[in-house]
């Protein structure tokens, strides 16, 4: 253990950016508790001041209909972790059973999911999540599924690899020995070996999910107005750029680039710690 | 593909002049043409996606095509010609046929063909695409390798902190900040608004590349009219793009630069530049090519965001236009082209890996 530590401590000294990451996520967390509270104006109602710059009464400026654009921000926190998170995990659970079950069975089971898997990396994956919201109809429940489906290639690819290393191994054996069912070793027994390295790609995952999801309410899916997100605030922002007025659009522009990069970062880190050989 | 019959009869064949050269271009000839059919089930994949895409896709086309007037036997008749009453088997066989035979559907919004509509749009995002990868490969690849070369100091943390903020820039916002400096603050950049300045004719279509048609035609001001339109959406996807190749270049490099091959060039005492641009880069080139199929997967979807940005009348744009309306043949057809086109662009990339790479001629 306490070489797991003395091996942190070098990842962190490589790389000191990494705790102020760890500390851009915690507040982005904080964030998306609390932000509701700590919003100085009330992010929906609209006043008379229109477009103003930002100030010492307004952060960073109003919108074009007078909205404080720092309460917006503050408060998109919670949706945009909240899809984000969500799109992970469903597609970490989802990915790592089928990985899991590719990996264990082999054979046609792992042809099958394989093949599905490349049918979905077929297409570029922005594109796909833009069809599956196009087919699943347009609202935030579905952005997260569109999400989690162009994830899922990646947590079964890792979690089918590492499966089938440990396919044979003694442990493994000796489950079935003693008369654990094939289901019963996969969830008990296999998937929590091959955690960390799924973890791991989950880490990395999470800046592309909010990327991702903010694109598509760029682009006037899922997320619709007034409600607050940093994606469609950019888009709400964007028609003003070319006329000088740049914090509508560009100060939620750098609340998501500061998500994304703290998540980037984490992850990046967590790989080190966590999966040191995968490091380029 | 080759099996290890074949090699052998290869070497014994080789004090025959020409032999081995001939074997070795049917080699290559074997290895497109197994992977042309390896193909094959992606694209059966895309047909069939698109087609369940096509049946989720909210609304009855019949009765929408009937009108609000039409009576249940006139929208029961209209539901017959489009072959909507057959089992679902039969009508995804119609379904490949008409894309087969080019029959992709009429746009309501325009009234036009979807393939039409999709041919016409397709050269400006291509350009655009192609453009932003052309620069993207040009910061990348000295990026990679000056990293590679000098892993752990100050250019290579530089390189690395710029990767980073590479691929946590949401394209869209990159597009407005380039917009917000260039166009307003510096006056640099025209105004958004498409491929060319209003007003000015375009080439003569030749090859619906601006960039290569005015050429062409050897109309210098058209050239520059649209490359100074081209240049901002272009960087753009250029700075999304940099960053996943120059990571790949440098980890490539790093690799090939501590193999035996790179320590006994070293040991002859060969120039510098000779080992990692003959030697290192050429064994490096491989997996970037690999990533460089993988990149343009991404830009292809960020595409439609920088077309958005920069009022770009590509297909991004048309299917975007398309989905706000609900015109669903129009974005079924565009997942269908971009599903074509990656298939076809991975299969592009196998090919010259092969051609450029003597050892997956081998093995392969």
């Amino acid at each position: 253990m306490n070489n797991f530590f003395r091996h942190i401590v070098q990842v962190i000294r490589y790389n000191p950016l990494s705790c102020l990451a760890l500390g851009g996520v915690c507040l982005l967390i904080f964030l998306a508790l609390f932000g509701q509270a700590l919003a100085p104006y009330d992010a929906f109602a609209s006043s008379n001041s229109i477009m103003q710059p930002p100030s010492t009464g307004h952060w960073f400026g109003t919108d074009n209909v007078g909205r404080d654009i720092f309460s917006r921000v503050l408060i998109s926190a919670r949706l945009d972790l909240g899809i984000a998170v969500s799109a992970v995990l469903l597609s970490l659970v989802v990915g790592a059973v089928l990985g899991a079950i590719a990996g264990f069975y082999g054979g046609r089971t792992d042809r099958m999911i394989s093949r599905f898997m490349e049918t979905v990396m077929a297409f570029p994956l922005f594109v796909l999540a833009m069809a599956v919201v196009a087919a699943l109809g347009n609202s935030v429940s579905n952005i997260v599924y569109a999400t989690a489906v162009i994830n899922l290639p990646f947590y079964v690819r890792v979690t089918r690899t590492e499966v089938n290393i440990r396919r044979h191994a003694q442990f493994v054996e000796a489950a079935m020995i003693s008369g654990n069912s094939n289901m019963r070793i996969i969830i008990v027994h296999l998937i929590p070996n091959v955690l960390p390295t799924v973890m791991v790609q989950a880490s990395l995952n999470m800046g592309w999910a909010i990327l991702n999801a903010a694109g598509l309410s760029f682009i006037g899916l899922g997320v619709r107005p007034p409600d607050a997100e940093w994606g469609i605030m950019v888009a709400e922002g964007a028609q003003y750029i070319v006329s000088g007025e740049w914090w509508a659009a560009i100060c939620p522009g750098i609340a998501l680039m500061f998500a994304v990069l703290c998540f980037n970062l984490l992850g990046d880190a967590l790989r080190d710690i966590l999966d040191p050989r995968k490091r380029t | 593909m080759i099996s290890s019959k074949n090699r052998v009869l290869r070497v014994k064949k080789g004090g025959l002049a020409g032999g081995a050269a001939l074997s070795k271009e049917r080699a290559v000839a074997r290895f497109i043409i197994k992977r042309l059919l390896a193909a094959l089930p992606n694209l059966a994949g895309v047909l069939l996606f698109t087609f369940v895409l096509a049946r989720a896709l909210p609304g009855d086309p019949a009765s929408y095509l009937a009108g609000p007037a039409a009576d249940p036997a006139a929208i029961e008749e209209i539901r017959r010609n489009l072959g909507l009453d057959r089992s679902v088997p039969e009508q995804l066989l119609l379904y490949v046929r008409d894309i087969a035979r080019g029959d992709w559907g009429t746009s309501w919004a325009t009234g036009q063909p979807i393939t039409t509509e999709i041919i016409t749009r397709l050269p400006a995002s291509l350009e655009l695409t192609i453009f932003g990868l052309l620069l993207a490969t040009l910061f990348a690849l000295p990026m990679g390798i000056i990293s590679a070369i000098r892993p752990g100091a100050a250019i290579d943390h530089f390189c690395r902190v710029l990767a980073t903020l590479g691929v946590s820039l949401p394209t869209f916002f990159t597009g407005l900040l380039l917009l917000y400096v260039f166009y307003y603050l510096l006056g640099w950049a025209p105004m958004p608004m498409g491929r060319l300045p209003a007003f000015a004719l375009s080439p003569e279509p030749l090859t619906g590349f601006y960039l290569l048609d005015s050429l062409f035609a050897a109309d210098g001001e058209t050239f520059c009219a649209a490359l100074s339109q081209l240049v901002l959406p272009g960087l753009t996807l250029a700075i999304f793009a940099t960053a996943p190749l120059a990571r790949m270049t440098r980890a490539a490099m790093l690799a090939v630069l501590s193999s035996d091959f790179i320590r006994t060039a070293r040991a002859f005492n060969l120039p510098d530049r000779q080992i990692v641009f003959g030697y290192a880069f050429r064994n490096a080139m491989g997996p970037v090519l690999t990533t460089l199929g993988m990149v343009f997967s991404f830009t292809l979807g960020a595409n439609v965001l920088v077309e958005k940005v920069f009022s770009w009348p590509g297909i991004g744009s048309f299917a975007l236009e398309a989905l706000l309306i609900s015109d669903y043949a129009a974005v079924q057809g565009f997942v269908l082209t971009m599903g074509m086109l990656y298939v076809l662009v991975n299969l592009a990339i196998d090919v010259i890996l092969v051609i450029s790479d003597p050892r997956i001629r081998m093995d392969a």
